[in-house]
């Protein structure tokens, strides 16, 4: 990896040398009852909307890549013939300028399911091609846990990737894109000085986690425990509404339905995201459901993804953004269920 | 301005956008209805071909595959091919009326065009099992999936030794292609059918399907010789009951193979609506041997 270093007040040069695209940021969307700022991906139209130092969004931006929904095809009617057409929906290049290492991380760990092994998914891939990345990094909050979740640093998936040291930008360049962009800043390779303030920046940094689950054993802790009456309790918790599969950044499970037009003569086939925790989820005809109760619906999602996932691509499918636990109205956070798991007692 | 530069279109190495490559994802073979034939008060047979005979001629599966089958506008839904390997893309589905993709296809006529993709899934691996004796058990609708294996062993039936073919069902009404029975038994093939419930006519068993499947294993001493190889279909209650009998017959886990259902909305990995745990059972299944099964949380 290329390091390089810019003067702080260069960032707004960067952004302008970019801004010509569809750019995409945090942004401030208003504020919390506590009077905190709440943040959102979306586009950004002027340098001062972009909010890079931002805490966390509350949704991921998972609607860029997976859109909630989205037309798989559509179809010409006439009597009993019909011609398909597929749009595959793909984005024009999108610049993502100021994602945290979780939400590059979730979008690494969706390539691994949507862009093969087979059949590759065309709408995802195709918009996956298209983005630019510029990560940054972040202060962790109160409710990240992704330094146990091996998440807290992204070492691919990004183009380039800023540190604040103060007074200038420490970039990490991995494309020749970004290397090129950035020759029309005045970078300097980074001095001795530079070094160790990243890594005295990167030690305060790893100090300030405080959320932590243990994942030791844990594929093993949840296949012995899966008769857990913990789960039992969790279950009458759970509203099963599917907030937390709605912000989570990995989450990316669909449904299909269909329709015809009021005019009869053209019909849409579209994919929405969904919920493993929604009550029909694994319901097959004859109305037999796998999962019939909201316990064995949650149970299934930490199955899937700290379990199921890790089984297939050797990691969990969560990068301990604690997005969920934030949304649950129920308060549901995945390091107590997974430790409650562990230790047999669920905290009142 | 234009810094990045980057595809509009898919990369030829990644995806490509030639039609015939993305055949494999949203786009699909246009199929005609050929004909339909009602078997029960809810089933009903359709022979489909797709259009296109060079697709047609190309078109392969193995038994026990599945295809989605989409009525544009109305739905979408995965059926088990029941018909003979060898016919290619001449298909037979066996589908009952049960929600609104099916009902609805319940009711359109012949020369009706759907879309067919596929085909899906894992198959039994009929090839193995030459030489050897075979124990087909199939429970309801399970007789759908298990016709295409057994066509196939029908079609060189001097490769396998003894044959038994258990079927049940709850009611003769409901017995699924019942004029197949006669040319089934010209083959040298044990089949024996059992009913839930008899009406007037019904001479043979009452009872459950393990009834049947006892006395072949007390025929054969409770003993089943390593050489046999069991295919099971039918609902998930089943399973449990019938493998267990099987493996208590000394058959080997591996030899027992079973087709199981589950929501599927993509069928090609992707909606994880099927899934269960690590295990998509649109890609690993709908074919598993018993011990994946055993191996799988809430899989039956
Ligand atoms: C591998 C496999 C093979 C199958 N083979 C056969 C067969 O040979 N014959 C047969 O009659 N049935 C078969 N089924 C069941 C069949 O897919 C469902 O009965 C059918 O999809 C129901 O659609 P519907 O719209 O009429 O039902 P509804 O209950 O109205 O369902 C609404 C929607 O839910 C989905 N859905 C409902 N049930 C299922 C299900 N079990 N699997 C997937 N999606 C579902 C469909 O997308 C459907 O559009 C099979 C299922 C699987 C998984
Ligand atoms: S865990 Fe919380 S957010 Fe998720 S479905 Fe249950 S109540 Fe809703
Ligand atoms: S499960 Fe929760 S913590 Fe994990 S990635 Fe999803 S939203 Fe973030
Ligand atoms: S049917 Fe979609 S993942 Fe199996």
């Amino acid at each position: 990896m290329l390091f390089k270093v810019f003067p702080r007040d260069q960032l707004e040069i960067l952004y302008d040398i970019l801004a010509g695209h569809h750019l995409v940021g945090p942004q401030i969307i208003g504020t919390d009852r506590n009077g905190q700022e709440l943040f959102a991906f979306d586009y950004i139209h002027s340098f001062t909307e972009l909010r890079i130092d931002f805490t966390s969004t509350v949704h991921s931006l998972k609607s860029f890549v997976l859109p909630p929904r989205e037309n798989l095809s559509s179809f010409a009617l006439a009597n009993n013939d019909w011609e398909k057409n597929v749009d595959l929906g793909i984005y024009k290049p999108h610049v993502f300028f100021g994602l945290h290492p979780c939400d590059i991380n979730a979008l690494n760990k969706l390539d691994k399911v949507l862009t093969g092994p087979v059949y590759p998914d065309p709408f995802y891939t195709g918009k996956r091609k298209n983005m630019f990345i510029i990560g940054v990094n972040c202060i962790p909050q109160p409710w990240c846990f992704c330094k146990s979740m091996g998440t807290d640093t992204v070492l691919s998936g990004f183009d380039m990737f800023l540190t604040d040291l103060g007074d200038k930008y420490f970039v990490e360049i991995q494309s020749a894109t970004a290397y090129d962009i950035l020759m029309e800043l005045p970078i300097t390779e980074p001095t001795d000085e530079d070094h160790r303030r990243f890594v005295q920046l990167m030690d305060e940094r790893n100090s300030k986690f405080t959320c932590q689950v243990d994942n030791s054993d844990l594929t093993k802790i949840l296949d012995l425990e899966f008769q857990s009456p913990v789960w039992q309790e969790w279950g009458k918790r759970c509203m099963s509404c599917g907030t937390c599969a709605n912000v989570c950044p990995t989450c990316y499970c669909y449904g299909v339905t269909e329709h015809v037009d009021l005019d009869l003569k053209s019909a849409t086939k579209q994919k929405q995201l969904y919920s493993c925790n929604l009550i029909d989820f694994a319901m097959v005809s004859g109305g037999h459901n796998f999962r019939p109760d909201s316990a064995s619906r949650l149970k299934y999602r930490y199955y899937h993804k700290h379990r199921g996932f890790q089984e297939a691509y050797e990691e969990a499918l969560c990068v301990g953004c604690g997005r969920c636990g934030q949304a649950c109205l129920a308060g549901i956070t995945v390091p107590e269920v997974i430790d409650s798991v562990r230790r047999q007692e669920v905290p009142k | 301005m234009n810094k990045l530069d980057f595809v509009d279109v898919l990369p030829a190495r990644q995806i490509s956008t030639r039609k015939s490559d993305l055949s494999s994802f949203e786009y699909s073979y246009r199929a005609e209805i050929t004909n339909v034939y009602g078997l029960t008060n809810t089933e009903k047979l359709y022979q489909i071909r797709i259009v296109d005979s060079d697709q047609r001629h190309q078109f392969t599966f193995k038994p026990g595959q599945f295809v989605m089958l989409e009525l544009p506008g109305i739905g979408e839904g995965p059926f088990s091919i029941s018909s003979s390997p060898t016919r290619h893309g001449d298909l037979e589905l066996c589908i009952r009326a049960v929600g609104n993709l099916t009902n609805f296809l319940s009711r359109v006529p012949r020369g009706t065009l759907v879309g067919i993709s596929g085909p899906f899934g894992t198959s039994f691996p009929v090839e193995d099992m030459e030489n050897s004796d075979l124990i087909l058990i199939a429970g309801g609708l399970g007789i759908v999936p298990l016709r295409a294996p057994l066509f196939s062993i029908l079609e060189n039936r001097s490769r396998y030794k003894q044959i038994d073919i258990i079927y049940g069902a709850r009611n003769p009404s409901e017995l699924l292609f019942t004029y197949q029975y006669q040319m089934w038994r010209q083959f040298d093939i044990n089949l024996e059918i059992i009913v839930d419930q008899a009406d007037e006519k019904w001479q043979g068993p009452v009872g459950l399907i393990t009834e049947i499947l006892k006395h072949r294993l007390e025929a054969a001493g409770n003993n089943l010789s390593s050489n046999t190889y069991a295919i099971v279909c039918g609902p998930p209650v089943m399973f449990h009951f019938v493998c267990d009998m099987l493996i208590n017959a000394q058959l080997p886990m591996q030899k027992i193979f079973v087709s199981l259902e589950r929501r599927m909305h993509c069928g090609r990995g992707k909606c994880c609506r099927c899934n269960i745990g690590a295990t998509y059972t649109c890609l690993s299944g709908p074919v598993f041997d018993y011990w994946s099964v055993l191996n799988m949380k809430e899989a039956i």
